[in-house]
């Protein structure tokens, strides 16, 4: 037997849509995870509900790199439509687990293969009731490749119990198939690869979640009032996660709900509804992805111009009405940015990790109403749809940040001199009331239409301008509201990296990597908000050459940072692609090894 | 910060709410003369003024149009929101979510609601939003001069449009196809009929779509077309006439109606409105009854108006939400963030 290889591989699974299998791979994933090794696993996926091949896959490695690989050295094929390929895909000297009852030549000497009684096992079960024999057909596979790889089986049920919220009858079930499978295993294979999961201490600490569970556990620690909604793909958990857990932690004492949630008709109307509770002072939030961002363009205009604040979501896929659905992207960033009419300039936060997907959840509302504007935060389908080893959640630090309100009492104190649109403070926020104040000199009308510093209606030329120029100095500010970048330095570099959101893992890998094996010494500055702050300009300046690392196909926030920086725009380089598929290292390690040598 | 309007030099009068009908005026308005929107807007002041409803307590609503410009031109002291071309339903959705307590009342057009708005206005209308949906519906854009909108009617020969060759939306019809819970249509040039109906939607609890017909003065009233003053007023065939008793009142029906051709219909606040009939039985609490007299009228050519359809037995749609008495937009941190404890509980669950 070659030599043994501990806790650093990749599992990839392949089975049929909708054959119930993430309950499996969810189980295997969190099982490692309970064992102290890091892990990821990545879903990759048809837009389908039944019948299409699918994958998961799953890298543990000991020194804590979890961005994706191309290499997968465990292969276990499920479905009879994937299985060449699946083969194909084992890197040599790998390990390939079959279903026995797919009857395909296995051309392979360089692997090792293990077929798998699935069918006849779950049979043979007769505590398997009929009709769920399929469903947990898939555990027969959890408990071979914990056998031959040695994952603890307790790690097993405890995952299973997490999947199941410890509902025992179902964790018994899926556990006993997969006990099966383990001792089907035991007394009938012979380990022959080198792969092994051994017990380590390197997640003591840690969560697990999925980027829209946290999204949505913020939002609610956030003192999210008011949800308008359309379901799409990534982002329909966001929504779902909050109506599982608002009535759960958002009741008052005598169990009234103190949120609404409205699913919509369309996008059009998430957001206008979104757009009517801000106004009326609810902290309102909408979660989208692409093609439902784009209908929402008229009204978020519309928001940065009247300065009523909310917060979108926009859970990143890739390209135009059905595009690819199900695979990620940061192809969003230029059109958020500026989205609405002329002259739009948006505030967006930029999550990095799960947690962060949490802490930008409450940290959203009280930017919003503290700047009175739309705030996006950008999350993606691999960060929105796939469970992430992560920091726990932590409770917010700050109090809630109301911003600029003026109550009965303010309006009095003021004897009913203020003005909606009036630069008092010279931040350019003004003041804002909410309706229901009931003093007879509270109101104000909100207008598309030009208005003055009294909301009132004009076309005033010169006051179209002042209003305009005070939207920008309010960007400005809002600039020390926003989250700061995160910048992890290697002694002695003097390249940098800018990247943000989900390519975190693969550009902290690669940042090891090209010190290591190629002597790049390069810092790296992941991005946390939009507009940049004196923290980028200064890593900009400081670095004789920077690359700017992004999933889209024309560098986006290389064309930003070009355009916040005219004068640093010959040293950026831009190295963006984007097909679906999350980051690797090595693909941010070539692509910036390729640019040195030029 | 609202502007203050000049007072009249006699101690003006005033309602049991304590103020004066100049309390419940907006700016003066910039639409043409004699344009029916103007009519309404005075209407709904009188209404209001008479109906003692403090200007605070209601949040105004519009979208794009010549209709929608009209919020500015009554109740300088209520909030409003001016929003975008057909999409006033939906900011009014979330907006009285706020303040529950809030009446909302919405000012559309008809290119507004029957074209680019009508999928918002119909889930409005399914949702049963606790707002006075009016259409001020004169069947032309106006502020795009003049081309048709979509409650045109067929054959409707306009200057530089030509010939309309498509069939009109009836707006009621919609609402009622969409469980409208009250739908009433009437004739600008019948402010009488115009401020009961209003009355009678402000007391309903749900969305109260009124359809009005409002002549565009610019261009759209050819004598022989169906929204113009002439025809509406040699057209309109009132389905009864009506009267509403505020719910304070001793419920004492007016000495002119006759008791054997009255028709009460109570509201959810004990208010009543009367209708008395006129030629026609009909019971507007009936949707078939509704949806027939709409029909009859398009194939006979009547302006049917008066209230064609209620029912004030479905909850409004912040009714389905359990929500505290203290409005939400008044609650704070502490009703608002769960305790730490919950979160720890939340990370163990997931580690």
């Amino acid at each position: 037997m070659a030599k043994k290889i501990i806790n650093d591989f990749s599992i990839t699974v392949g089975t049929a849509n909708g054959s119930g299998s993430q309950t499996s791979n969810t189980t295997i994933l969190r099982a490692l995870f309970k064992m102290g090794i890091p892990v990821s696993g990545k879903n990759l996926f048809p837009s389908n509900i039944q019948g299409l091949p699918t994958w998961y896959t799953i890298r543990v490695n000991k020194d804590g790199f979890t961005a994706r690989r191309e290499e997968h050295e465990i292969v276990i094929a499920m479905n009879p439509t994937s299985f060449s390929r699946d083969l194909a895909d084992v890197a040599p000297g790998g390990a390939f687990f079959f279903a026995d009852d797919i009857k395909q030549p296995i051309n392979r000497e360089d692997i090792t293969s293990y077929p798998m009684p699935v069918k006849q096992l779950v049979r043979s079960d007769v505590t398997i009731p009929n009709n769920l024999r399929d469903m947990v057909a898939n555990m027969i596979y959890v408990g071979v490749l914990a056998q031959i790889i040695g994952i603890d089986m307790e790690a097993i049920r405890h995952a299973l119990n997490v999947q199941f919220k410890g509902k025992q009858k179902a964790v018994d079930l899926n556990f006993n198939a997969a006990k099966s499978g383990f001792d089907w295993a035991a007394s009938n294979l012979e380990k022959k690869d080198p792969f092994y999961a051994e017990a380590m201490d390197k997640t003591s600490g840690l969560i697990m979640a999925d980027g829209n569970t946290a999204a949505a556990l913020g939002s609610i620690y956030g003192g999210v009032q008011f949800v308008g909604w359309y379901p799409i793909t990534p982002a329909t958990s966001l929504a779902e996660s909050i109506n599982e857990y608002l009535p759960q932690l958002r009741k008052t004492k005598d169990g009234k709900n103190t949120y609404a949630v409205v699913q919509a008709e369309d996008e059009l109307a998430a957001i206008g509804m979104c757009l009517g509770a801000g106004w009326s002072g609810l902290r309102a939030m909408t979660s989208t992805s692409g093609p439902g961002l784009s209908l929402m363009t008229e009204f978020t205009g519309l928001a940065y111009y009247t300065e009523v604040p909310v917060v979108i979501w926009d859970v990143t896929r890739i390209g135009p009405s059905t595009g690819l659905p199900t695979r990620t992207s940061q192809g969003d960033l230029t059109f958020t940015a500026f989205m609405g009419h002329g002259d739009t300039q948006h505030i967006i936060l930029l999550p990095g990790s799960v947690s962060e997907c949490f802490e930008f959840g409450w940290r959203s509302f009280d930017i919003a109403e503290r700047i009175q504007a739309p705030v996006f935060v950008l999350s993606d389908l691999d960060f929105g749809m796939n469970q992430w080893m992560t920091e726990p959640f932590n409770y917010p630090d700050t109090p809630m940040d109301r911003g600029k309100v003026l109550w009965e009492k303010d309006i009095e104190a003021l004897k009913g001199q203020w003005a909606r649109y009036l630069d008092k403070d010279g931040d350019g926020i003004g003041y804002r009331t909410i309706p229901g104040n009931t003093h007879p000199m509270g109101s104000y009308f909100l207008r598309g239409t030009g208005h003055d510093e009294y909301a009132k209606y004009t076309e005033d030329s010169a006051t179209w301008e002042r209003m305009m120029d005070r939207l920008k100095a309010k960007y400005e500010t809002a600039k020390s509201f926003l989250p700061k970048p995160e910048i992890k330095k290697i002694s002695g570099a003097n390249i940098g990296i800018i990247a943000f959101g989900s390519t975190e893992p693969a550009i902290v890998e690669a940042q090891h990597i090209l010190n290591k094996e190629n002597g790049i010494k390069a810092d790296f500055l992941r991005l946390r908000a939009i507009p940049f702050t004196d923290e980028v300009k200064e890593f900009v300046k400081k670095h004789e050459k920077l690359y700017v690392v992004e999933l889209n196909r024309d560098g986006q926030l290389n064309q930003l940072l070009t355009i916040a920086y005219p004068d640093q725009a010959v040293k950026l380089n831009s190295i963006a692609h984007s097909d679906g598929l999350s980051a690797t290292a090595k693909w941010v390690v070539n692509a910036i090894v390729a640019k040195e040598e030029e | 910060m609202t502007e203050s309007l000049p007072m009249a030099g006699t101690p003006a009068q005033v309602n049991l709410a304590g103020l004066s009908k100049n309390d419940y005026r907006g700016n003066p308005s910039t639409l043409c003369q004699g344009c029916g929107h103007n009519s309404i807007s005075n209407q709904l002041i009188t209404a209001l003024y008479e109906m003692n409803i403090v200007p605070e307590n209601v949040l105004k609503f519009s979208g794009i149009g010549c209709s929608s410009k009209s919020p500015t031109y009554f109740l300088n002291r209520s909030f409003g929101f001016n929003g975008l071309h057909g999409r006033m339903p939906s900011v009014a959705t979330g907006a009285l979510f706020g303040d529950v307590r809030l009446k909302g009342i919405g000012v559309s057009g008809d290119g507004d609601t029957a074209s680019i708005g009508m999928g918002q206005f119909k889930h409005a209308v399914r949702r049963n939003v606790n707002m006075v949906y009016i259409v001020e519906n004169n069947g032309v854009y106006g502020l795009t001069k003049g081309q048709f909108s979509a409650t045109a009617e067929v054959g409707l020969n306009l200057k530089k449009q030509g010939i309309n060759e498509y069939e009109p939306i009836d707006i009621c019809m919609e609402a009622i196809a969409a469980k409208a819970t009250f739908v009433a249509r009437s004739f600008a040039g019948d402010p009488k009929q115009v401020k009961e109906l209003l009355k009678a939607a402000i007391a309903h609890k749900g969305v109260a779509v009124l359809d009005i017909i409002s002549p565009c003065v610019t261009f759209n009233n050819q004598e022989n077309a169906f929204h113009s003053y002439t025809w509406g007023k040699d057209h309109e065939a009132p389905l009864h006439e009506i009267s509403y008793i505020p719910p304070r009142d001793e419920i004492m029906l007016p000495e002119e109606f006759d008791e054997g051709t009255v028709k009460e219909v109570e509201m959810h606040d004990g208010s009543l409105i009367v209708l008395k009939k006129l030629e026609r039985e009909y019971d507007p609490t009936n949707k078939w009854n509704a949806l027939q007299i709409l029909e009859d009228a398009q194939k006979n050519n009547w302006l049917i108006t008066g209230l064609i359809y209620v029912d004030e037995n479905e909850p409004a749609l912040y009714e389905k939400y359990n929500l505290p008495e203290k409005p939400l937009n008044r609650l704070t941190q502490e009703d608002l963030r769960p305790k730490p404890e919950t979160l720890v509980q939340i990370n163990k669950s997931m580690s």
